[in-house]
């Protein structure tokens, strides 16, 4: 293993995943490489059908891959059973989604606390303390999902991702159901974390505004990587997106 | 628009099952009732066709009594050798036989007990030689005076072959006979629907059985080539005169058949009754499963008034569905039903009835009617409040996120409550008035009350006892999710609160009952031993009168009195009476004193009477009553005293003259009262000896018999739950329903769950717990429900002197067991729906 490696928090060495079998068969990912590194917030852009999210699925341990081997951390995810998948998102991974991020039945609080709950872990508080203050929630704890906004609700499912200290938390499209003030708040929020915290964060987004949060932004288009970029603004990525036609061409 | 619903029907071929499962079942118990009593009824009109198959005219006389099926036999009324002569000698007769019949000759198997019968009539009769009917299978018929023929079913039941000895227990004793030969029927039957037949001979016969030499109970006639029977029974009838019933072949086939159909129809009510239940909790499994629907169609019924449907078409749209799973299920449950009715009918044969053969399995006009009539009416009466509730769906929920707010409970809790003491109202009423339909009404009032009360109880109640699985994460998700929609786990509840409710409430009743009469009978019976025996049949079992003689004979005994028991007509009713060997004794040794008049000695025209009795027949000591026995002449008792309800077996008293009348002269109870200084252990020993020839009864202590006497109630109550078994099979359904339903609504709910690391297992148990929870919450308010109604029933029947409420606590936790049993099966197959669902494809889920 190389030195890069091991820094890598997660890791995809040359995944591959075709949906379907045969001549019916839709490839996403074609040899994808990927190593997404330890204390950094990671963004991968492309355009629908691009194949970010499948990327990311497989990264999580929510999706198998076809060919190639996935890692989090030091956990080699492909081969994994249900059991251990269970495990490992329950102890090493975090999740944040577009929508649907709360059980209706659960306060912010529980909702916040599940993951813990379910593995039997208990909070630490001065971290629990700090989440809370940082994601400006203490005085909505006591709230069910529906007393909060689309942006608040966004808010407990950072803050539950964030308070078990998982080696790796990945988004998916966190701020495509919330207006841009709420998402901006989202966004710094989780730009704090990595920087003031040293979190590891991988986020899908087709917003070149919520790429341009991240440290680094890789590029795909029709299921391979042809671009990256290193702490960009908003116009670069913009920039890139439109020449993807052409990257991949030369790719 | 028709359209449209058939096509969203189709799409959802799960929720179809689900919902159509209870009417089948419901549909199934209605029509497979009235499927097997028709085979059974055709199955006994052919047996009667049979019997008086080779009887062109037959001349009996008039009973004195008609018994009605389900009190025992009619006791025959005989006929003096000399009217077979006179009938013989009428023009058109070829040849006129006298024949013997009568219920109870009891034949000793080679076990030593006696073969029982629970209901086809155990008759002795005369051997008249073999006929196309009758056929011996092995040996011969009975020549001498010890020896006897039997039907081949009995035979083999009782385990004996030809050349054994056998004990029969008639009119007489314990007598031994000679087995030499067995007879079956034509078409290779055993037996004739069930009877035991003991074949003597013709003066054997006459003794035994009618206790009276040279009289007949029936003499069979065939008449000679070209006379019609209708012909031949007039000029019979005109030349014996009055006093005589003659009727043709086929008239005492169809009179035969009569008194059994009034049986039949008797169970028939029953089942109907059981099936009644059944549907009404299907109607809250169905009306639950289309509130459901409604729910999860809210936005394509809100689409449809968008694009211009009215009101009535959308409530048209949910109905249509109903009709069709109600039509669908219709078939499906007759089908179901003609299948069970012919599996009952076969077991009825097989087992109850020795070898009844059965008619071929038929489709009644009523089976059907009613499968139809029960199934769509019952889908679509559960269906219109959901389908009300779904035309009130605003155009623009299509436009919105699925979140109906939660209704407030108030106006369905103040509803349930108007209901529920409108249902106690009804019940009240129903008990003061005597009035079963009443009574029956006013309990489902009372529980479509209560259901609708339950949404409102099930917030605190279920949080309580979901608090019971709080320790682990999946079990407080499960609780939270089963509060999560009081209505539906509400009505889920309900459905199963209704079946364990009623089985409670009978177990309430049975159980203060069978109490309240052992402990009156703890106090009153002073005697410290008894002779009697377990009643199987519709007549307890009867003894030699000797051997109460020979008890009071026995060292360390003070005295004895038997009881002979009956049914008469009192009055113009039929009901049944005791007769006292000698009321004064009985009095002594039973431990009574009289109310008013004396409990002396009667005279043979005295009687006395229960108190209760006296009252609600009028009468006071000095007035008359006329009583008919099973023989002899109507006649007048004059009242000598009364004695309060329990102090003295039954409510009507005769003297020991009148037990000679009785259709069985022996008698049913013994009492013994020891002497001072003799113990029950001294003297049980020496009396069961003397019953050792009759091994239908024995001598036992006290509390044995009052075991015994009792044991009824017991029956009654295991009868009952194996019959609501049914309606609670279907809140079973109800349950898997609704949990079934409640995993597809949450696919993405649980597909977050399992992303953030819940497994599967746990998964599972979260369902489990929601299914647990909802069958206790349920069973709690069934019990709860029950006892109530229990209580109310054990209330209006104190004057009946059921003065005991005992509530069966044991019962009522097995009950509440069984429950979570019921909610852990329920939530095998959703649960592993849910814990398969693939995590992405959940989060997904649109």
């Amino acid at each position: 293993m190389t030195a890069q490696s091991q820094a890598a928090a997660a890791r995809a060495d040359d995944v591959w995943k075709v949906y379907g079998t045969g001549e019916a068969g839709v490839t996403a990912l074609r040899g994808v490489s990927l190593s997404v590194g330890r204390g950094r917030f990671t963004a991968i852009m492309g355009p629908s059908g691009s194949g970010k999210s499948t990327l990311m699925h497989c990264l999580a341990g929510l999706d198998t891959v076809t060919r190639g081997e996935v890692f989090v951390g030091d956990t080699r995810v492909s081969g994994l059973g249900d059991k251990a998948l269970t495990r490992l998102r329950r102890d090493k991974i975090g999740f944040i989604f577009q929508q649907f991020n709360l059980l209706p039945t659960l306060t912010a609080e529980e909702n916040i606390r599940l993951p813990l709950d379910i593995a039997g872990r208990k909070a630490d508080p001065q971290w629990w303390d700090t989440v809370i203050a940082t994601v400006g929630l203490a005085d909505r704890l006591r709230h069910r999902p529906a007393q909060l906004s689309g942006g608040q609700q966004q808010r407990v499912a950072c803050a539950r991702a964030l308070v078990g200290r998982p080696e790796v938390i990945f988004a998916d499209e966190p701020t495509g159901n919330l207006d841009s003030r709420s998402g901006a708040e989202v966004l710094g929020f989780l730009r704090d974390s990595v920087r003031a915290h040293g979190q590891t964060i991988v986020m899908v987004t087709h917003d070149p505004v919520a790429a341009s949060y991240a440290d680094r932004v890789v590029f795909l288009a029709d299921g391979a990587l042809v671009s990256e970029l290193d702490d960009p603004t908003a116009e670069d990525v913009l920039d890139t997106m439109k020449h993807l036609d052409v990257l991949v061409g030369a790719a | 628009m028709l359209r449209a619903t058939l096509k969203s029907l189709l799409a959802r071929k799960l929720r179809l099952v689900l919902s159509g499962l209870a009417v089948v079942l419901g549909v199934m118990f209605v029509s497979g009732s009235f499927v097997l009593t028709d085979t059974l009824s055709r199955s006994f009109d052919k047996v009667f066709g049979d019997v008086y198959a080779l009887t062109d005219v037959g001349v009996s006389a008039a009973p004195k009594l008609d018994v009605g099926e389900m009190d025992g036999e009619t006791a025959p009324a005989t006929l003096p050798a000399a009217v077979v002569e006179r009938v013989r000698a009428v023009p058109g007769v070829a040849s006129a036989t006298g024949l013997v019949a009568a219920d109870g000759a009891r034949v000793i198997g080679a076990d030593g007990k006696v073969l029982q019968s629970f209901g086809p009539p155990r008759l002795g009769e005369n051997w008249t030689g073999e006929n196309e009917l009758l056929q011996l299978r092995s040996g011969r018929g009975p020549q001498a005076d010890d020896e006897i023929a039997l039907n081949a079913d009995a035979a083999a039941r009782a385990g004996l072959a030809v050349g054994d000895s056998v004990g029969v227990l008639t009119l007489a004793p314990k007598q031994q006979f000679t087995l030499v030969g067995t007879f079956g029927y034509s078409g290779g039957r055993d037996s004739l629907g069930g009877s035991q037949e003991v074949m003597f001979t013709t003066p054997v016969a006459q003794r035994l059985m009618l206790g009276e030499p040279g009289v007949f109970t029936e003499i069979t006639v065939t008449a000679a080539d070209g006379v019609a029977p209708a012909e031949l029974r007039d000029d019979i009838a005109a030349a014996l005169g009055a006093g005589f019933q003659v009727r043709t072949g086929e008239q005492l086939a169809e009179d035969s058949a009569a008194g059994l159909q009034e049986g039949l129809s008797f169970f028939t009510r029953i089942l109907l009754g059981f099936a009644a239940v059944a549907l009404f909790v299907g109607i809250f499994l169905i009306l639950n499963t289309f509130s459901i629907i409604v729910a999860q169609r809210t936005r394509e019924l809100a689409l449809l008034r968008a694009l211009g449907a009215n009101r009535r078409q959308v409530i048209g749209s949910v109905l249509v569905e109903a009709l069709v799973i109600g039509f669908v299920a219709a078939i499906l449950g007759l089908a179901a039903g003609v299948g069970a009715g012919a599996a009952l009918a076969w077991a009825f044969g097989t087992f109850g009835a020795g070898g009844l053969q059965l008619a071929g399995v038929g489709l009644p006009m009523s089976a059907v009617v009613s499968a139809f009539a029960v199934g769509v009416v019952v889908t679509v009466v559960a269906a219109v409040l959901p389908a009300i509730r779904a035309s009130r769906i605003p155009p623009v929920a299509a436009l919105q996120e699925v979140a109906t707010p939660d209704r407030p409970l108030t106006a369905i809790s103040v509803a349930g409550a108007l209901v529920t003491a409108a249902g106690g109202a009804g019940l009240a009423l129903g008990m003061a008035q005597e009035s079963l339909t009443l009574l029956f009404g006013g309990v489902l009032t009372v529980f479509i009350g209560v259901a609708l009360l339950t949404p409102l109880v099930s917030r605190p109640v279920v949080g309580a006892l979901g608090r019971l699985f709080a320790w682990s994460v999946p079990g407080r998700l499960g609780r939270l999710n089963s509060g999560r929609n009081p209505r539906r786990t509400a009505i889920t509840a309900a459905a199963l609160m209704v079946g364990i409710a009623l089985v409670t409430g009978v177990t309430v009743v049975m159980d203060s009952a069978k109490s309240s009469l052992a402990a009156q009978a703890e106090d009153a019976i002073k005697a410290e031993v008894m002779i009697s025996g377990e009643q199987t049949g519709p007549r307890p079992p009867t003894f030699d009168a000797a051997v109460l003689e020979r008890a009071a004979a026995v060292p360390g005994v003070r005295a004895v009195a038997g009881v002979w028991n009956d049914v008469a007509e009192v009055g113009g009713e039929l009901q049944y009476v005791n007769a006292a060997d000698d009321l004064a004794r009985l009095a002594d040794v039973y431990g009574a004193t009289a109310a008013t008049g004396s409990l002396a000695t009667l005279r043979p025209d005295q009687a006395v009477l229960s108190t209760d009795e006296a009252a609600e027949r009028g009468l006071a000591v000095g007035a008359t009553m006329t009583v008919q026995l099973a023989k002899g002449e109507e006649r007048t008792y004059t009242v000598a005293g009364t004695y309060a309800d329990g102090d003295l077996p039954g409510s009507i008293l005769l003297p020991a003259a009148a037990a000679a009348d009785f259709g069985i002269a022996q008698p049913v109870l013994g009492f013994v009262r020891l002497a001072d200084g003799a113990t029950v252990a001294s003297v049980l020993p020496a009396v069961s000896a003397l019953v050792a020839d009759s091994p239908e009864v024995s001598a036992i202590d006290r509390s044995a018999f009052i075991e015994q006497q009792t044991a009824g109630f017991d029956q009654v109550i295991t009868m009952i739950q194996i019959l609501l078994g049914l309606a609670i099979l279907i809140a079973v359904l109800g349950v898997v329903n609704t949990l079934a339903l409640s995993v597809l609504e949450r696919t993405r709910e649980l597909g977050l769950l399992r992303a953030v690391g819940l497994g599967r297992a746990q998964t599972m148990r979260m369902i489990t717990v929601e299914a647990v929870v909802i069958a206790v919450f349920g069973a709690l308010l069934g019990v709860v429900v029950g006892a109530g109604l229990g209580w109310a029933m054990v209330e209006g029947l104190s004057s009946e002197g059921i003065d005991k409420l005992v509530l069966p606590w044991q019962q009522m936790g097995v009950y509440l067991g069984l429950a979570a049993l019921v909610g852990v099966v329920a939530a095998v197959v959703p649960s592993i729906r849910a814990a398969r669902l693939n995590v992405l494809g959940a989060i997904a889920h649109e």
